[in-house]
């Protein structure tokens, strides 16, 4: 590599850092407990145990549950249903409008044996603070898209450190870490080493961080082609007045996808349907079908079955973007691998600050040498 | 990137760049492969998983120790 290319790649190494550093540093220690965030609740929450129902086996209609999920919300209309994998029960998201912005709506769930509330998830307190802060540090979508563009800048940050990489260790065995009394060659060592071995995961969590960053935009794409494929005669249609069994509905995609289970159901209205469908979407049976949903749309007033398609690749992208960033989909080794990997990646960053401050205050000082020669 | 067979032995000095990103390219792949494994199974390949994201931070522990000898 020629010196002229060298600078080049440091320029943009330098920039991009220092541009995504401190929200870098910010999403890692937001991140950390997060990564646990499941854990935490248990301990600090009461865990809900199922009543056991003697002789009543059957699960309630679904339009049953919703109709009591209702009742305590008057006014406000179903948004969402989704199935809880390891018990029985039901969460209906309810909402003052089909298209009410996500903090105006409300969890619930209930027992599908009975129709009776359980607790719901917690969404409240200091973990709730901590994710939005993570998400778009309280400032909604344009926060999203901001700390999404951090996230890119991070990425580029990775690819040009890499090539840096190259120059620096050229008289260097891999590993070294140099016994100096200079601490710009000690922490420059561990700059190097401890970038060079996260590099896959940084850029995976990075990556995927970025796509979930951007999920609206891409879900509202989907929406408006393959959603807009799927009911293409419903165009000109008005919306429904008055909505149909939601019962009926999932039992008419069941029918059409044996082997299947149903992950959730969006009402129409929202950015997940249509004006006129109940979108169901299905997951695989298996661990590697699980993430891969397909969506059956049922005409909301008659309850017949649309279409039923597997997702187009961006939106398999997107869901499959969720675990990858969050490290929760093989149990608690991986999740303290995944805070140890978080905890090596703000070293980097802020042996990265470190750098950056000390050489200028060298250079500064180098100046004022030349100045008082 | 291959250097040539008369290359003097100031190679030593001077790696090529498969020498130099031969470990660390390594230690990427089995973090793919930790990274992926557990999203197709569980069992054996979560363990597979644990396994390829423990590589980079054994690497880490390997070159701390080497140094403090």
């Amino acid at each position: 590599m020629s010196q002229s290319t060298i600078q080049i790649w440091s320029w943009l190494h330098k920039w991009s850092s220092l541009v995504c550093t401190l929200f870098l540093l910010m999403l890692c220690l937001t991140g950390l407990p997060l990564i646990f965030h499941h854990e935490i609740e248990h301990l600090t929450g009461d865990e809900y145990v199922m009543p056991d129902l003697p002789g009543d086996d059957g699960l309630e209609s679904l339009d049953t549950v919703l109709a009591e999920a209702l009742a305590s919300r008057p006014g406000e209309v179903g948004l969402f249903m989704s199935f809880d994998e390891d018990r029985p029960v039901v969460n209906v998201t309810s909402g003052p409008a089909y298209d009410a912005p996500e903090r105006q709506m409300t969890l619930m769930s209930l027992d599908w044996r009975s129709a009776d509330f359980v607790p719901p998830p917690v969404e409240e307190g200091i973990m709730a603070a901590i994710l939005q802060l993570h998400i778009d540090m309280f400032l909604g979508l344009p926060g999203k898209f901001f700390l999404g563009a951090m996230g890119a800048l991070f990425v580029i940050a990775i690819v040009s450190g890499v090539v840096l990489y190259a120059p620096f260790m050229r008289k260097h065995d891999f590993g070294t870490l140099r016994v100096s009394k200079s601490p710009r060659v000690k922490w420059l060592d561990w700059h190097n080493l401890l970038g060079v071995v996260t590099l896959a995961w940084a850029s995976v969590v990075g990556l995927t961080g970025v796509i979930n960053a951007f999920a609206e935009p891409i879900t509202a794409t989907w929406q408006s082609t393959q959603l807009g494929e799927m009911t293409a005669g419903y165009r000109d249609a008005e919306p429904p007045a008055e909505l149909g069994s939601i019962q009926t509905a999932v039992d008419a995609v069941k029918a059409a996808s044996p082997g299947m289970r149903v992950q959730f159901v969006a009402f129409p209205g929202g950015l997940f349907s249509t004006d006129h469908h109940y979108a169901v979407f299905l997951q695989g049976a298996t661990p590697l079908t699980k993430r891969l949903l397909t969506v059956g749309l049922v005409d909301a007033v008659t309850g017949e079955l649309t279409d039923i398609r597997p997702m187009p690749w961006y939106m398999q992208a997107l869901l499959i973007s969720q675990p990858l960033h969050f490290g929760d989909y093989g149990g608690l080794p991986m999740k303290l691998l995944w805070a140890l990997l978080d905890i090596v990646t703000l070293i980097v960053l802020g042996t990265g600050l470190y750098l950056w401050l000390a050489r200028r205050k060298r250079s500064v000082r180098t100046l004022m040498a030349e100045a008082n020669a | 990137m291959s250097r040539p067979a008369a290359a003097p032995r100031s190679a030593r000095q001077r790696r090529s760049l498969s020498a130099i990103f031969l470990i660390p390219v390594l230690i990427g792949l089995f973090s793919l492969v930790g990274l992926v494994s557990a999203l197709t199974g569980d069992g054996l390949r979560d363990v597979l998983s644990w396994a390829g994201l423990a590589v980079p931070l054994l690497a880490i522990a390997w070159a701390w120790l080497r140094r403090r000898q």
